[in-house]
C-alpha cells in the first residue's frame, strides 16, 4: 500500500455515460413492462440502443486510459475488488433461485402430499395428489409432460463448458507468456465453445417445447428447469460477447503480460459461469 | 367534517389528560394485551408480561446509567474525561448476563410454543376459508357451511357516522358458533390471496394460505361473543372482514346446529317457489349490499380501472346469459369470483334481478331460482 | 450542502452548472446529491405517512378509498426505506469514507455517478405507477404474493422494474464502497485503526451485496408468475405462496440492518466526540457488528412466526432471533461506558445522538419481545410491530442520518448551522415523535391490525394522539430544511477542527473541505 495516492487515476473531467445509462435503463425496463402490458416497443428500443451505447462508450475510455497507462497497480486492485464483489452478488442471484429449487423439493411439494404438518392440506384440499419430483403441481399444470435427460445434450453441455474453462486458462497462461498466437487461438476456442454450448441449449428449448411438452409453464418443474437454465443461458451469452471483445483486442495488440486485467475479469466471469453449470447439471438434470 | 376533526383533536387532548388522572380510563382506552378466555392466551399474556418486565428493568438500568452520566460527566459541571477505553472483565459480564436472561426467556417460550401448536385430539373440526373479503365456515363434522361478511350496518356506516354503530367493523351477518369447554380445531385455508384469522381472546393467530392447511386450537372457558378481525394484508377491503365467534354451552350450541340445518332445508323450499319482483328485489339489495358492494360499490358505480360499473353495465342491462355465467362461474384471473358456490340459489336469483333493476338498469327482468337450478 | 465548496479556498476546476451534478465523478458532490435526494423522497415519503395519519384520525373513510390508502401505505414504506433511509446511508459514505481513511475519492468514480443517477429514475418509475390505470402497487412494502401477483394492479410490472434498478444502484454504490475501504486507505491505516463508521459500511455493504440480488430474484419470480406462466407463489402447480415470503425475507431481515449498522457507526463518532473521551470497547464494537451482520442471515423467519412453518422451524428462528440482542446489548453498554466519567456537552449532534440510544434501545426491546414466537401471534400484524419499527428506523436510522448531518454539515459547507434553532428542532421533533408512535404500542396490544384505512372505534383516542403527533412531526423537517439552507448560505466560519473532542482524518481538513482532498495521503501513525 505505499504506492503513493497521488498516483491514484481519479477522472477530473466529466463523464456523461453513467447519465445515459441510467436513462438507458429507465426505458430499457420501463419500456419492457409497457410491452408486457401490450404497448409499443419503440421506448424499449431507445432504451436497449441507449444502454449499448453507453457500454460503447464508457469501456471506450476505460481501454484507451488502461493502454494509455493512466492506471497504476492500486486502480487496477480496484478493478479487482470490483469484479469479485460483482460476481459475489451474481452468484446470490443464482442462490435465490437455487433455493426456489430446493425450497419446492424439499417442502412445497412434500407438503401439498401431506408431509410434516400438512396432513390436512393433503386430505382436504389435494386428496389424489402424490408428492415426487419431478411434477407440475396438484393441478397438473401445463398437462403431462417429459423430463431432460441427463446424459444427452446437458452432458455433452458439460463437457463443452468444462473444456472452455480450459481453454481460457490456456488464453491466459499464453497471454502471461507473451504468446500472441496461442492467446488468440484459445480465446476463439473458448467464444466457439460458449456459442456452441449456447446453439445446443436453444435445440434443447425446442425439444422440450414441441417433444416433451416441457414448458415455462409446467408447474414447479417446469419453472425452475427454465428459470435456472434460461439465467444461466442469457449469462453465458454475456460471458461469450464480453470473450469476444477480449478477442478483438487481444487481435488489436492490446494487453501485456504483466497488464490484462480486463481478460482476468472476463476469465473470472466464465468461470463462474461454468460453476453454475455445474451446481444445475447436478440438481436440475441429474438428481431428479 | 371539519368540526367533527377539531372537536376530535380537542377530545383527544382533554383524554390525555384525564388519562393520567383516572385509572379507569385506562382500562378502557386499551393499553395491554387481553388476557383472552382460554389457556393458550393467558400463556401468551403471561409471556409477553415476563419480557415487557425484563425489558423494563433492563432499561431502568441502562437509561438510569446514561441519565447519570449525562448529569455528573458533563463539561458545564466541570468533570474531566477519564481516559479508560476498556475492560474486558465488564464486557464479559455484559455479555453473559444478557446471553443467561435469554436463555430464561426461551424455556417457558418454547413450552407455550409446543402446547399452542398441538392440536392432536380436537372435539369439533372446523375449516375456515379465507376469501377476499370474507371468511367461510364448513363444520367437518356436521354437514354445515356458511359464510360470513361484514354486517350492513357496518358496511353502510363506513362513509357516514361510525360512531352511533354498536362494534362498528367487528359485526358479522353470520357468526361462527361453538361450545365452550370443548377442545375446537380450525383447519385454516384461503381461496385466494393470504388472510389471518385472529382472535385476540382466544390467542389464535394463524394465516390463510391458498393452497394449504394450517391448523390452531382453543378450548373456550366462558360463553360470549369474541371478535376478531382478518390480520394479513388481503387487498382492498383488509380492513372489513371481521370474525365473530359465538361461544355457547354445548346444549345452546346442539340447538344452534339443528337450528341451522332446518333453515338449511327452508331455504331449499324456498328456492323451488316463484318469488315475487318485490320480494327479489329487497333480498337482492341485501345480497349485493353484503357479498358484491365492496368492489362494485353499493350505487352500482364501481371503481374505474380495478371493479367495472354494473350500472349501465351491457352484461348487466342485456346479455343476461353472460350474467348469469359471471355471476356462478367468475371470471379466472381476477377478483371475481365464482359465487356460484357461495351463494344459493334464491341469492343469485335476487342479486341478478336486483342489478338488472337498480340504479337505472331498468331491464324490468325477474330471474327466479329455479332458472338458476337449471343453469348450474 | 455544497455551494460552499465553491467559497473554499482551494480554486480547482471543475463544471459549473447542470452538467457539474450530472456528469460528476466527485465523491462529495455524489454525496451531496445522495443527500438531497434522500431528503426529497423524505418529503415524499412522508407526505404520504401524512395521509395516512389523517386517514386514521377517526373511523370511516374521509379523504379516499381503502385502495388508495394501501397504495400510501406501501409507497410510504418502499420510498422510507429505499428511497430515504438508504440513500442518505450511502450519501454519508461518500463524503466521509475517502476522507476518514485519507482516500483522494471512491475507489471506481464513474461508477459513483452511475449508482447514483439510477435512483431518480427509478424513484420517477415507482412514483409513477400512483397515476396508472388500476392505481400503484397496493401490497405493503413486503409485496406478499399472490397479492402481489395474481391480484395486484397492471401497475406491479412496472413496480418490478423499479426494484430492479434501486437493487442495481444499491449493488454498485456496495462495490464502490467496498473497493474504496479496502482499497484506498492511507499508509498506517490498517483495518483496526478504521473508524467505527468505516468499519460499520464495510460490513453494511458485505450485506448489501448479498442482499440486493436475492430481492432482484423475488421480484423477477413475481414477474415471471404474473406475466409467464411460472407456478413460484402457485400451489396447483407446486408451488407455494410462502415461497415468496422466505426469499423475501431472506432480504428484507439483513435489509433492516443495512439500516441501522451505519447508524450505529455515525454513534459510534458522535458520543465520543462529545463526551471528550476515545470509544469504550473499539475491537468488541467491530466484533459486535460483525456478529449482527452473521445473525442477520439466519434469522428471517421470524417475520413468518404465524405462517404454519413446522414447529422446530419456529423454535430455531426464535433462538436465532433473540440472539441478536446480545451483539446489540455490548454496542448500547459500550456507548454509554464511553459517556461514563466522559466530560460532556451536548451540541445538536449529541442531541441527536442521545436520542438515538434511548429510543432505539426501546425499539429493540420490542423487537426483543416480537422476536419470543409464541408472543409474536399476539403481537403480528399489528400496530405494535409499527411501533417497533418506527423506534428502530425513524429514532434510530433517521435520527443517526440528522445527527450525522449536523455534525459534519460544519466541515461540508464551512459554516456552523444555528445552534438554537437546531435545538429547538430537535426538541420538537423528540416530543412529537413520541407522541407520535408511542401510542401506537398501546393500539397494537389492544388489537388494531396494520394496514387498515378504518377501524373498530376503541381505538379511536390513541389514533387521534398519535396523527396529532404525527403532523408535528412532519412539520419539524420544515424547520430542519430551514436550518440546512441557512447554513448554507452562511454563517459562522467552522474551524478545521469543528467540534473540540473531534479525533479522524477528516477534521485536519479545512473546513469546508477543498474540493479535492488527500492528493497525497496522509501518514496515519
Ligand atoms: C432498523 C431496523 C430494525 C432493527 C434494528 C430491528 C431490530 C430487531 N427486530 Fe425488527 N423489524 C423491522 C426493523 C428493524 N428491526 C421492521 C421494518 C419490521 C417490520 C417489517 C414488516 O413486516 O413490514 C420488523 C419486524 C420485526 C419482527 C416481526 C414482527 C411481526 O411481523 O410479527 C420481529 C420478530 O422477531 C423483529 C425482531 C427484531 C429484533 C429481535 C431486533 C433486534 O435487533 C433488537 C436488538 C436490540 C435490543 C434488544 C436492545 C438493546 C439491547 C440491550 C440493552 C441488551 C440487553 C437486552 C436484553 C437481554 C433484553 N422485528
Ligand atoms: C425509514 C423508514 C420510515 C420512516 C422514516 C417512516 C416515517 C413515518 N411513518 Fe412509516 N412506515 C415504514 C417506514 C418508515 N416510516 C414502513 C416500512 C412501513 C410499513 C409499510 C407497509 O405496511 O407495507 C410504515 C408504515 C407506517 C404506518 C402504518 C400504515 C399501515 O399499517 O397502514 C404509519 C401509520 O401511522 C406510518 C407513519 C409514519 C409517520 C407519521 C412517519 C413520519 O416520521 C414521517 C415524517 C416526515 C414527514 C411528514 C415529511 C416532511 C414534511 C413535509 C412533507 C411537509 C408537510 C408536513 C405536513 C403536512 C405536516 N408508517
Ligand atoms: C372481490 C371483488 C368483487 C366482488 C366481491 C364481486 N365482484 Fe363482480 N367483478 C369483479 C371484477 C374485478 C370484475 C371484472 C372482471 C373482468 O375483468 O371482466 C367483475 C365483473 C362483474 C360483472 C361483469 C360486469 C361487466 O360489465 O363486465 C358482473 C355482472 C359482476 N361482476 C357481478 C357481481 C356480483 C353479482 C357480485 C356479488 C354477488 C360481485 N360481482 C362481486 C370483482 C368483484
Ligand atoms: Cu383478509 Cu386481510
Ligand atoms: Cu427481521
Amino acid at each position: 500500500m505505499t504506492e503513493a495516492h497521488g498516483g491514484y487515476y481519479v477522472p477530473h473531467h466529466a463523464s456523461p455515460w453513467p447519465i445515459v445509462g441510467s436513462l438507458g435503463l429507465f426505458f430499457l425496463l420501463g419500456g419492457f413492462a409497457h410491452v408486457l402490458h401490450g404497448g409499443t416497443s419503440v421506448f424499449m428500443i431507445i432504451g436497449a440502443v441507449l444502454v449499448a451505447a453507453m457500454i460503447y462508450g464508457w469501456f471506450s475510455i476505460v481501454v484507451r486510459e488502461s493502454e494509455g497507462g493512466k492506471y497504476d497497480g492500486q486502480v487496477d486492485m480496484s478493478f479487482r475488488w470490483g469484479m469479485s464483489w460483482f460476481i459475489f452478488s451474481e452468484v446470490m442471484f443464482f442462490a435465490a433461485f437455487f433455493g426456489a429449487l430446493f425450497y419446492a423439493r424439499m417442502f412445497s411439494v412434500p407438503w401439498l402430499g401431506g408431509a410434516s404438518n400438512n396432513v390436512s392440506t393433503h386430505e382436504l384440499l389435494w386428496p389424489a395428489f402424490e408428492a415426487a419430483w419431478p411434477t407440475n403441481g396438484p393441478a397438473a399444470v401445463g398437462g403431462d409432460f417429459a423430463t431432460m435427460g441427463a446424459w444427452g445434450i446437458p452432458a455433452i453441455n458439460t463437457l463443452i463448458l468444462l473444456t472452455s474453462g480450459v481453454t481460457v486458462t490456456w488464453a491466459h497462461w499464453a497471454l502471461k507468456k507473451e504468446n500472441r498466437q496461442q492467446l488468440i487461438l484459445g480465446l476463439a476456442a473458448t467464444v466457439a465453445l460458449g456459442v456452441l454450448f449456447l446453439g445446443l441449449q436453444v435445440y434443447e428449448y425446442g425439444h422440450a417445447y414441441r417433444d416433451l411438452n416441457l414448458t415455462l409453464g409446467s408447474g414447479i418443474y417446469g419453472t425452475t428447469f427454465f428459470m435456472l437454465t434460461g439465467f444461466h443461458g442469457m449469462h453465458v451469452t454475456i460471458g461469450a460477447i464480453m470473450l469476444a471483445v477480449i478477442l478483438m483486442r487481444s487481435i488489436r495488440g492490446h494487453f501485456t503480460a504483466k497488464n490484462h486485467f480486463a481478460f482476468e475479469a472476463v476469465a473470472w466471469y466464465w468461470h463462474f459461469v461454468d460453476v453454475v453449470w455445474l451446481g444445475l447439471f447436478i440438481f436440475v438434470y441429474w438428481l431428479v | 367534517m371539519s368540526t367533527t376533526k377539531t372537536k376530535h383533536a380537542s377530545s383527544g387532548l382533554v383524554a390525555l389528560v384525564t388519562l393520567l388522572a383516572s385509572h379507569s380510563a385506562l382500562a378502557e382506552w386499551g393499553l395491554n394485551m387481553t388476557q383472552g378466555v382460554t389457556s393458550i392466551s393467558r400463556q401468551l399474556y403471561g409471556l409477553h408480561m415476563l419480557v415487557l418486565w425484563i425489558c423494563v428493568i433492563i432499561g431502568i438500568g441502562v437509561f438510569g446509567a446514561i441519565f447519570y452520566s449525562i448529569y455528573h460527566h458533563r463539561k458545564s459541571r466541570g468533570a474531566k474525561a477519564a481516559e479508560f477505553h476498556e475492560s474486558t472483565t465488564v464486557e464479559v459480564i455484559w455479555t453473559v448476563v444478557p446471553f443467561l436472561i435469554l436463555v430464561g426467556v426461551a424455556i417457558p417460550a418454547t413450552k407455550t410454543l409446543l402446547y399452542l401448536e398441538d392440536t392432536r385430539d380436537a372435539d369439533i373440526n372446523i375449516k375456515v376459508t379465507g376469501y377476499q373479503w370474507k371468511w367461510k365456515y364448513d363444520y367437518l363434522d356436521e354437514d354445515i357451511s356458511f359464510f360470513s361478511n361484514l354486517a350492513p350496518t357496518s358496511r353502510e356506516a363506513i362513509s357516514a357516522d361510525p360512531t352511533k354503530v354498536e362494534n362498528y367493523l367487528l359485526e358479522v351477518d353470520n357468526p361462527i358458533v361453538v361450545p365452550v369447554n370443548k377442545k375446537v380445531r380450525f383447519l385454516i385455508t384461503a381461496d385466494d390471496v393470504i388472510h389471518a384469522w385472529w382472535i385476540p381472546e382466544f390467542g389464535v393467530k394463524q394465516d390463510a394460505i391458498p393452497g394449504f392447511i394450517n391448523d390452531a386450537w382453543a378450548v373456550i372457558e366462558e360463553p360470549g361473543v369474541y371478535r376478531g378481525q382478518c390480520a394479513e394484508l388481503c387487498g382492498k377491503d383488509h380492513g372489513y372482514m371481521p370474525i365473530v365467534v359465538e361461544a355457547k354451552s354445548e346444549t345452546d350450541y346442539l340447538a344452534w346446529v339443528a337450528e341451522q340445518k332446518a333453515t338449511a332445508a327452508a331455504d331449499a323450499e324456498a328456492a323451488g317457489k316463484t318469488w315475487s319482483m318485490d320480494e327479489l328485489m329487497a333480498k337482492g339489495e341485501t345480497v349485493y349490499i353484503t357479498s358484491c358492494a365492496a368492489c362494485h360499490q353499493a350505487n352500482g358505480e364501481g371503481l374505474t380501472g380495478v371493479f367495472p360499473a354494473i350500472k349501465g353495465s351491457p352484461i348487466a342491462t342485456e346479455d343476461l346469459p353472460a350474467h348469469l355465467d359471471i355471476i356462478l362461474n367468475g371470471k379466472a384471473g381476477t377478483s371475481m369470483q365464482a359465487f356460484g358456490a357461495q351463494l344459493t340459489d334464491t341469492e343469485i336469483a335476487a342479486v341478478i334481478t336486483y342489478q338488472r333493476n337498480a340504479w337505472g338498469n331498468n331491464t324490468g327482468e325477474m330471474v327466479q331460482p329455479t332458472e338458476i337450478k337449471a343453469a348450474r | 450542502m455544497s455551494e460552499a465548496t465553491a467559497n473554499g479556498a482551494h480554486h480547482e476546476e471543475h463544471a459549473r452548472g447542470i452538467s457539474r451534478w450530472l456528469f460528476t465523478t466527485n465523491h462529495k458532490d455524489i454525496g451531496t446529491l445522495y443527500l438531497w435526494f434522500s431528503f426529497v423522497m423524505l418529503l415524499i415519503g412522508g407526505a404520504m405517512a401524512m395521509y395516512i395519519r389523517a386517514e386514521l384520525w377517526e373511523p370511516g373513510i374521509q379523504l379516499s378509498d381503502p385502495n388508495f390508502f394501501n397504495q400510501m401505505t406501501t409507497l410510504h414504506g418502499l420510498i422510507m426505506v429505499f428511497g430515504a433511509v438508504m440513500p442518505a446511508f450511502v450519501g454519508l459514505a461518500n463524503w466521509q469514507v475517502p476522507m476518514m481513511i485519507g482516500a483522494p475519492d471512491m475507489a471506481l468514480p464513474r461508477m459513483n455517478n452511475w449508482s447514483f443517477w439510477i435512483l431518480p429514475f427509478a424513484g420517477l418509475l415507482l412514483v409513477s405507477t400512483i397515476f396508472m390505470e388500476g392505481g400503484g402497487p397496493n401490497f405493503g412494502w413486503t409485496m406478499h404474493a399472490p397479492l402481489s401477483t395474481t391480484y395486484a394492479p397492471p401497475s406491479t410490472d412496472f413496480f418490478i422494474f423499479a426494484v430492479h434498478l434501486l437493487g442495481l444502484s444499491s449493488i454498485m454504490g456496495s462495490i464502490n464502497i467496498i473497493a474504496t475501504i479496502l482499497n484506498m486507505r492511507a499508509p498506517g491505516m490498517t483495518l483496526m485503526k478504521m473508524p467505527m463508521f468505516v468499519w460499520s459500511w464495510l460490513i453494511t455493504a458485505f450485506l448489501l451485496i448479498a442482499v440486493m440480488p436475492v430481492l432482484a430474484g423475488a421480484v423477477t419470480m413475481m414477474l415471471t408468475d404474473r406475466n409467464f406462466g411460472t407456478s413460484f407463489f402457485d400451489a396447483a402447480g407446486g408451488g407455494d405462496p410462502l415461497l415468496f415470503q422466505h426469499v423475501f425475507w431472506f432480504f428484507g431481515h439483513p435489509e433492516v440492518y443495512i439500516m441501522i449498522l451505519p447508524a450505529f457507526g455515525v454513534i459510534s463518532q458522535i458520543i465520543p466526540t462529545f463526551a471528550r473521551k476515545p470509544l469504550f470497547g473499539y475491537s468488541s464494537m467491530v466484533y459486535a457488528t460483525a456478529s449482527i451482520a452473521f445473525l442477520s442471515f439466519i434469522v428471517w423467519a421470524h417475520h413468518m412466526y404465524t405462517t404454519g412453518m413446522p414447529v422446530s422451524g419456529e423454535l430455531y428462528f426464535m433462538y436465532a432471533t433473540v440472539m441478536i440482542a446480545v451483539p446489540t446489548g455490548v454496542k448500547v453498554f459500550n456507548w454509554v461506558a464511553t459517556m461514563w466519567k466522559g466530560s460532556m456537552t451536548f451540541e445538536t449532534p449529541m442531541l441527536w445522538a442521545l436520542g438515538f440510544l434511548v429510543l432505539f434501545t426501546i425499539g429493540g426491546f420490542t423487537g426483543l419481545m416480537l422476536g419470543v414466537a409464541p408472543a409474536d401471534f399476539q403481537y403480528h400484524d399489528t400496530y405494535f410491530v409499527v411501533a417497533h419499527f418506527h423506534y428502530v428506523l425513524v429514532s434510530g436510522a433517521l435520527f443517526a442520518i440528522i445527527a450525522g448531518v449536523f455534525y459534519w454539515l460544519p466541515k461540508w459547507t464551512g459554516n456552523m448551522y444555528d445552534e438554537k434553532l437546531a435545538k429547538i428542532h430537535f426538541w420538537w421533533a423528540m416530543i412529537s415523535f413520541n407522541v407520535l408512535f408511542f401510542p401506537q404500542h398501546f393500539l397494537g396490544l389492544a388489537g388494531m391490525p396494520r394496514r387498515i384505512p378504518d377501524y373498530a372505534l376503541q381505538f379511536t383516542e390513541w389514533n387521534v394522539i398519535s396523527s396529532i403527533g404525527g403532523f408535528a412531526f412532519g412539520a419539524s423537517w420544515l424547520l430542519f430544511l430551514y436550518i440546512i439552507i441557512k447554513t448554507i448560505r452562511g454563517g459562522e466560519k467552522a474551524t478545521d477542527e469543528v467540534w473540540e473532542g473531534a479525533d479522524g482524518l477528516e477534521w485536519t481538513v479545512p473546513s469546508p473541505a477543498p474540493y479535492h482532498t488527500f492528493n497525497t495521503a496522509p501518514e496515519v501513525k
